[in-house]
């Protein structure tokens, strides 16, 4: 994996399923806010996968860095310049800072402190936005804001085609940017760190600031995804910072597979997908079937789930990515 | 000791120690695990330290490698005081370790563990971009690795399904990756099945002769064939020091390891 030079089947195969997307919401106007909204979570997925799955931090309280973003990217849209850009800029950058400071509650303990600590934080942080209602809206939410044209030319429209594809877009090139990491002598230092961090430090890995960096980078695109979903709904609530929040990207990363690049991000797609269609059928219990539908990837696991014709065939001896 | 030890203490005087320790000591509480223990490693030794279980022989080596905080005295790498260096610095300065239970990256093969650790030494650790597969003269050398310790035909298996004896080699083949100065075995044939012992302890007699090599080990055919010198730890402090032989006739030696070493007596 590390090693492999020959990458061309894969780059095929995510670039049709990309553009596939990109012409979703023109293709299916109606769909164009799903399209927008799955897109920031795919995101917001991949920034776990690149903590947890690759750096192996186990965080539950990942959306603190979600809503930091988005509270950034609302509050800058509302009292500096609508300019989406500058404030998806703004949004990484506040994130990024905010994940570095805060790696310096992860360099020690066990994943057991860890999710502890994460969590504490997202909860923190949802009760200041609460508190500082003056700022931040509180339990009414961030309102009043109004985004400017995208590139200063195409206007965020109702329909949420432009928004969209702007999503979409800030994805695509996410994922381009975590391949490229991940894949790096850096991205290997990572892997080692995730796997052993007392043999990485012991081969001279300086264990903490590879912690620090994976952490302040997934914070960052965390960001991104809390500013895009801020920018494209024009509205924050408290809700960014919530436990739930937390806990559905942690399992779209279950779903996707944590560590492996697409893993959050398909994760997220099928998550969000088999909410809308479950809900679509019965509104009120759709949490019934998604949790069966868990249930039944952890004791199945994932291969056997979405390809049940393999539980007929000899047990594959390949692991489950 | 006496007349035996004598000529490569001289030596030893002369050539400075590559490592040593002063009055190092380690404290869990009230317990003493390492008692003002003054060691001193000679360039290209073939060092080992023996003792009784518990005498803190796994704690003098996590003291030398910064992985536990000395509680008092000084460790010294090439008369420079590393005492509060942290771990992965004093790889850097070419101090390097094994473990007594093998410490891999599970989900890597072989191939990509010494890839990352050569690509790492050769100071591409910081990199983001471009990848290892690209780095030839980082491949080569993981390659001719994976040759030199028989691991060529598992190279691309995950580490975590291979068999123990090809842990153990490339346990040792991550230190070399590291190009040491002076490296720490810390039991490098403990639980290894006969069939692969062998295997092990030809790779261990080849090691580079410019390498400083401290062995911890239990194992007494291995201290006795392996080392030129030897240090005896008993409840952490150094009881005896001395070339084999004269380790071997030591009386208060033969008295702690009663039973245990003495049939070993060469």
């Amino acid at each position: 994996m590390l090693l492999a030079t020959d990458r061309w089947r894969e780059r095929l195969i995510v670039g049709f399923l990309f553009a596939v997307a990109f012409g979703l919401p023109w293709l299916m106007p109606s769909r164009a806010l799903f399209v927008a909204e799955t897109a920031s979570v795919a995101l917001f997925a991949l920034s776990l996968d690149l903590v947890l799955g690759y750096a192996g931090i186990v965080s539950l309280g990942h959306a603190a860095f979600f809503g930091v973003g988005a509270y950034a990217a609302g509050l800058f849209a509302k009292l500096v310049m609508p300019d989406p850009l500058t404030g998806l800029a703004v949004g990484i950058a506040v994130a990024a800072l905010m994940g570095l400071a805060c790696s310096l509650t992860i360099l020690r303990g066990s994943d057991l402190t860890r999710i502890m600590v994460t969590l504490a934080l997202s909860l923190l942080l949802y009760e200041l936005a609460n508190r500082f209602d003056a700022i931040t809206g509180g339990a009414d939410g961030l309102q009043g804001m109004a985004m400017g044209p995208l590139l200063g030319r195409f206007e965020f429209d109702l329909q949420g085609q432009v928004p969209a594809t702007y999503a979409l877009a800030v994805l695509f090139l996410a994922l381009l940017l975590v391949q490229w990491v991940v894949r790096s002598p850096l991205g290997a230092t990572l892997l080692a760190v995730r796997d052993n961090p007392l043999r990485a430090a012991a081969v001279g890995i300086p264990v903490a600031s590879r912690l620090a960096f994976a952490y302040a980078f997934g914070a960052a695109l965390a960001g991104a995804a809390g500013a895009l979903v801020a920018q494209t709904s024009g509205f924050v609530s408290l809700e960014v910072f919530s436990i739930e929040r937390s806990a559905d990207v942690l399992l779209m990363l279950v779903i996707g597979g944590a560590g492996w690049v697409y893993g959050g991000v398909l994760g997220a797609v099928a998550f969000k997908v088999l909410n809308e269609l479950v809900a679509g059928i019965t509104p009120q219990y759709w949490t019934f079937w998604m949790g069966l539908f868990l249930l039944a990837i952890g004791l199945l696991g994932r291969e056997r789930v979405l390809r049940p014709w393999a539980l007929w065939q000899r047990p594959s001896t390949k692991a489950v990515r | 000791m006496g007349s035996l030890a004598a000529p490569f203490d001289k030596g030893s005087a002369v050539s400075a120690p590559v490592l040593r320790t002063e009055r190092l000591e380690k404290r869990f509480g009230g317990i003493v695990a390492t008692d003002s223990v003054s060691l001193s490693i000679a360039p290209g030794a073939r060092h080992a330290l023996i003792g009784p279980n518990g005498a803190g022989k796994t704690t003098l080596v996590n003291l030398l490698t910064g992985v536990l905080p000395v509680s008092a005295g000084a460790v010294y790498l090439d008369e420079v005081d590393i005492t509060r260096l942290p771990v992965h610095r004093r790889v850097a300065r070419g101090m390097v370790r094994t473990f007594q239970i093998s410490q891999l990256f599970r989900s890597l093969s072989p191939r990509e563990t010494l890839a990352l650790i050569v690509g790492q030494q050769r100071g591409l650790g910081r990199r983001w971009w471009g990848s290892l597969a690209r780095e030839a003269s980082v491949i080569e050398r993981a390659d001719q690795l994976l040759e030199q310790f028989r691991l060529a035909s598992v190279r691309d298996v995950r580490t975590d399904q291979l068999a123990y004896g090809k842990r153990r080699l490339l346990e040792i083949a991550i230190a070399l990756a590291c190009e040491p100065r002076v490296l720490l075995l810390d039991e490098p044939v403990a639980g290894v099945p006969a069939g692969e012992r062998e295997e092990i302890l030809q790779t261990l007699a080849a090691l580079p002769a410019q390498v400083s090599i401290l062995l911890i080990e239990h194992d007494m055919e291995l201290v006795f064939g392996f080392s030129r010198f030897i240090t005896v730890l008993v409840n952490g402090s150094v009881l005896a020091e001395g070339e084999p032989a004269a380790i071997a006739a030591d009386p208060r030696v033969k008295a702690v390891y009663l039973g245990s070493g003495a049939g070993h007596t060469p």
